[in-house]
């Protein structure tokens, strides 16, 4: 996959990972956010980490995700990220969008040529 | 909360607390990379490796920041931030040139926004009614607004349509046949004259208007017999102190005491909106009853309409209405053909030709600043192009220079704006204090917010406009040729030179089309200060002589008139005097006036404009009598008068003007013919131009002040040669026993009443005469920029060919022949655009053609003087140069 590919998948779905991550891991800090993403997709994402704090930024504008700052395992002062209210919503609403979307390509992709 | 409306606020604090949220993210990004680097050497990294790894992992470079402050920010506010203070600074360096262009600009401006102004009061804005839209103006028969007694309608006609008619939620008059302080204020310390309108009773609810204080009239006091009255909000101010507790006093005329119950709201200034450049001080009652309807054509009548009703069905129906009534009132009553018109292009429907004209010419003159800015923009462009060139070099793009140069007229453009405003505050103040000027709603011109936004809106377009043609000359990826080009000082004006000359030949036009125009109006208005008016406004006053209530028999009255004008001769310095009902430019009336005896076709009878004059009338108004003779103070006095009674005119002399002895006697000579109703003429006056300067006479027709009782108003007018206060003195020391309660502080010259006919006039060929002067300004810069900076930019070249023989005077010759022929070009197309453009102005223009060759002859002559003023002085600086010294400049 080149550095191209990379970024336009990120660009968007890096917003719902983030978000889905948050939700299933509870608070994280950025440096956790952008490993566990990359564990679970297998480092085929893997980009600069720093982009993930574009995105954090972002969601926190949005008010989708909350920032505080906290104490890390290895006692770092470091800013953990938690799901708002609104952002579960928000996740629900794009998890729907996603599996529709993907439904609908996947059907697309699965047609067989039809005889003239 | 939306979400993207969170997000943008959060963006807005973002932008104010940058250095706490950047330190926030160094600590951030600091805490990501030394948590990777561990991470990395538990894997087995060196620590140095480790942090060197993490740190392009991460990615934690300058780059990063920027992204991240792009995302949480407004970048383009930090870019404009950027660009202002570039901005602020370059104007700092070249303050003369930011100074001249904010002062050209807010000039323009400042017209724009004024007649902005203007253009909203007078047709944009709603009258100041409440839902102007469905009040109509019902006016009789299809006529000139000049002839008051054909427009106006009978009284029983109103009841009728009131009662018959569907289309009207409600109808209201008033009685525009008041004159200017027909009543007299007594029981103050000094008497005063006011002026009074009869409306109806629902009158100002038909309107929506609500009162400041107190109540409308109601239906009570429908039939006049209560004596109330509504104040107008100037008089509450001027007169009762605005005492808001004034509501249920009483004040004193000479026709008995009044109740006051009403204070209207300064919003609705009658005289602004029905009587423009007149003051109305108090409304009474006028009933609709039998009584007032005898009195014929009497009532100005506004509907408004039932919601739903276009004016076109109410046209129709109340039409066949009209006609129908009219039908069957033959012979008991006027005649009737309802005529609607939305009430506010009653109002302003005249002087909208007037308006839009001035807009168009702010426009014209706001195009000639911004092609000034745009070539003096272009000028300083082309030396700036090195320090642009360094910029792009240092990574600008293109854009982001556009940008900055675009930014740079628009703040040029928003300080004009705020001197503009200035400007126009004073501007608007100044045409709302207008008295005498006979413009509707000039009273209600202000700068509002409407005019702000304009404004702000309107000076950065302007900025963006004038702004767009240097920008766009920004060197593209031109980096070498640019940092070169402006070393040799040479190709660089060659390339935009076309430009420059373009857009001061498109300026020139401009001004020429403006010049002609201006020069039409100017010509049309000369032309009506030398029309033959019929009598002569100077050195003649007038003044209300109205005889007291008391005086209550004919006879009493005409021994006070003969009393009085005795007096009044007596006085040293006057040199006549006379009383008339009817001043020119004033309220007036027509009735049929036919020869006696003569059957006329149906819509063939004639009619005459009426006035009832005392003896020396027509001397002391400077009216020459053709013919026979005039009233003379021992003609007989018949022994009964009637009023309104048509028989009155028995027995009666009656003068007639040149144009009635035309029409109705056909030359034949009139004098000892009789009129229909049976007076005698006895003489011819010439013609007096009373309805306005521009109009015709018609027929007019004279009766005697002492033969008849028809008449409403009193005016003395007196030819004199004092001072107005000497006279003011003499008349209250020599009317003291006779008149105690005259007001001489009501008294006007004639000349006045002349002055307020050409007003409107006036104002326009000002205002436009101002633009065209300003034109020309603007344009003569303009040439004298670009023939100086093409002179700057040739030194060298002039240097050589003088080097090689050229005289000073041939140099000096070429710059002139360039000049004049940039002036050529634009005479040129300004003729072919105001030729096109002047047939608009046809409207507006008396006793001149559109295509007038004077005027545009006078053009060509002013744009040349300008033209050549404006290249002499470059021409001259060339001719100057010293070859040794321009060949070394460089």
């Amino acid at each position: 996959m080149t550095e191209q590919q990379k970024s336009e998948i990120l660009q968007g779905t890096l917003d719902l990972m983030v978000l889905k991550t948050l939700d299933a891991m509870g608070s994280m800090h950025g440096y956790g956010i952008a490993r566990r993403i990359e564990q679970i997709s297998a480092e085929a994402l893997a980009v600069n980490q720093g982009t993930i704090y574009l995105c954090l930024i972002r969601l926190v504008q949005k008010k989708w995700i909350s920032a505080t700052w906290g104490v890390s395992e290895n006692n770092r002062k470091a800013k953990f990220y938690a799901i708002t209210k609104r952002g579960r919503k928000q996740l629900l609403t794009e998890t729907e969008n996603w599996e529709r979307v993907a439904g609908v390509i996947g059907k697309v992709l699965k047609l067989e040529p039809s005889e003239r | 909360m939306s979400t993207s409306l969170s997000r943008f606020l959060s963006r807005v604090r973002a932008y104010f607390s940058k250095t706490d949220l950047d330190a926030d993210l160094n600590q951030e990004l600091e805490a990501h990379v030394a948590m990777l680097a561990e991470e990395n050497v538990k894997n087995g990294m060196s620590p140095e490796d480790a942090r060197r790894a993490a740190l392009i992992r991460v990615g934690a470079n300058e780059s990063t920041r920027e992204q991240h402050r792009e995302e949480r920010g407004l970048p383009w506010l930090d870019t404009l931030n950027q660009d202002l203070r570039y901005t602020f600074r370059a104007m700092r360096k070249d303050l003369g040139f930011a100074l001249f262009a904010i002062l050209i600009v807010g000039l323009g401006i400042g017209a724009s926004c004024t007649i902005f102004s203007v253009v909203d009061a007078l047709l944009l804005r709603p009258l100041p009614f409440n839902d102007p839209a469905a009040l109509v103006w019902v006016q009789n028969h299809q006529v000139s607004d000049e002839d008051l007694s054909g427009q106006t309608t009978q009284v029983d006609y109103v009841r009728d349509l009131r009662r018959l008619s569907p289309s009207w939620k409600a109808l209201g008059a008033y009685m525009p046949f008041y004159g200017i302080g027909d009543v007299l204020m007594v029981g103050t310390t000094k008497p005063v004259r006011l002026t009074r309108v009869g409306v109806s009773d629902n009158f100002f609810d038909m309107l929506g208007v609500n009162m400041l204080a107190g109540r409308n009239f109601n239906a009570q006091e429908a039939d006049g017999k209560t004596k109330v009255i509504v104040v107008s909000y100037n008089f509450w101010k001027r007169e009762l102190g605005a005492n808001p507790n004034i509501i249920g006093s009483t004040l004193r005329f000479d026709d008995g005491a009044y109740q006051i119950v009403g204070v209207l709201p300064r919003t609705f200034d009658f005289g602004d909106v029905f009587a423009p450049g007149t003051k109305v001080d108090v409304f009474a009652v006028f009933p609709l009853d039998d009584n007032t309807n005898k009195w014929g054509n009497t009532l100005a009548v506004i509907g408004r309409l039932n919601p739903g009703v276009t004016i076109a069905n109410a046209q129709s129906e109340t039409g066949a209405l009209g006609k129908r009534l009219r039908d069957e009132h033959k012979n008991d009553r006027n005649d009737y053909e309802p005529y609607l018109k939305p009430l506010s292009e009653h109002i302003s429907g005249a002087v909208r030709p007037a308006v839009i004209l001035l807009a168009c010419a702010v426009g014209v003159v706001m195009l000639i600043v911004c092609a000034n800015l745009s070539n003096l923009l272009l000028a300083r462009g082309a030396s700036r192009q090195k320090e642009l060139a360094i910029r792009s070099a240092l990574g600008a793009t293109r854009a982001r220079l556009i940008r900055q140069m675009l930014t740079e007229s628009v703040v040029l453009s928003i300080y004009g704006a705020l001197l503009g405003l200035i400007l126009a505050f004073v501007g608007t103040r100044g045409l709302a204090q207008l008295s005498g000027v006979s413009i509707p709603m000039l009273g209600s011109v202000a700068v509002d917010l409407k005019a702000l936004a304009f404004t702000v809106a309107f000076a950065i377009l302007t900025g963006i406009f004038f702004g767009l043609v240097p920008a766009m000359h920004v060197p593209a990826n031109r980096l070498n040729d640019s940092l070169q080009d402006s070393n040799r000082g040479s190709s660089t004006g060659r390339q935009h030179a076309w430009m420059r000359n373009a857009i001061v030949v498109s300026e020139i036009a401009l001004a020429s089309v403006l010049v002609v125009g201006a020069g039409l109006l100017i010509h049309s208005f000369l032309r009506v200060l030398d029309v033959n008016i019929g009598f002569h406004p100077e050195h003649a006053v007038t003044l209300r002589v109205d005889p007291a209530a008391n005086l209550d028999t004919k006879a009493k009255v005409n021994a006070y008139f003969l009393d009085l004008l005795q007096h009044v001769n007596q006085i040293p310095g006057v040199s006549a005097a006379g009383i008339t009902d009817a001043l020119p430019y004033g309220t007036n009336r027509t009735w049929g006036a036919g020869e006696k005896g003569v059957q006329y076709k149906p819509g063939e009878f004639p009619f005459a404009f009426i006035g009832i004059v005392s003896p020396g009338y027509f001397k002391a108004m400077g009216i020459p009598v053709i013919r026979g003779r005039v009233f003379e103070m021992d003609d007989p006095i018949p022994p009964q008068i009637a009023v309104k009674d048509n028989q009155y005119q028995h027995d009666a002399y009656a003068v007639i003007n040149e144009t009635m002895a035309r029409n109705v006697f056909h030359g034949e000579d009139p004098i000892g013919r009789q009129t229909n109703g049976g007076a005698t003429i006895i003489g011819i006056v010439g013609d007096t131009r009373h309805l306005s300067l521009e109009k015709d006479s018609g027929n007019e027709l004279y009766f005697s002040i002492i033969q008849t009782g028809d008449w409403a108003s009193a005016n003395l007018v007196v030819r004199t040669t004092l001072p107005n206060n000497v006279l003011a003195t003499q008349l209250k020391n020599a009317l003291a026993p006779i008149a105690p309660d005259l007001a001489v502080g009501n008294m006007r010259t004639v000349q006045s009443l002349v002055d307020k006919a050409v007003s409107p006039r006036r104002f326009v060929v000002m205002l436009l005469a101002g633009f065209a002067a300003f034109a020309l300004i603007l344009a003569s810069l303009g040439i004298y920029a670009v023939v100086s900076y093409s002179v700057s930019q040739r030194t060298q070249e002039i240097g050589i060919r003088m080097a090689l023989g050229a005289s000073a005077a041939s140099v000096r010759g070429a710059v002139m022949k360039q000049t004049l022929l940039l002036g050529a070009i634009g005479m040129c197309i300004g003729i072919v655009a105001a030729a096109a453009l002047s047939s608009l102005l046809t409207a507006l223009l008396f006793g001149v053609h559109a295509a007038d060759v004077a005027t545009f002859g006078v053009m060509l002559v002013v744009i040349t003087l300008v033209a050549v003023v404006a290249g002499y002085f470059p021409a001259r600086r060339a001719s100057l140069i010293d070859p040794i010294i321009a060949l070394r400049s460089e």
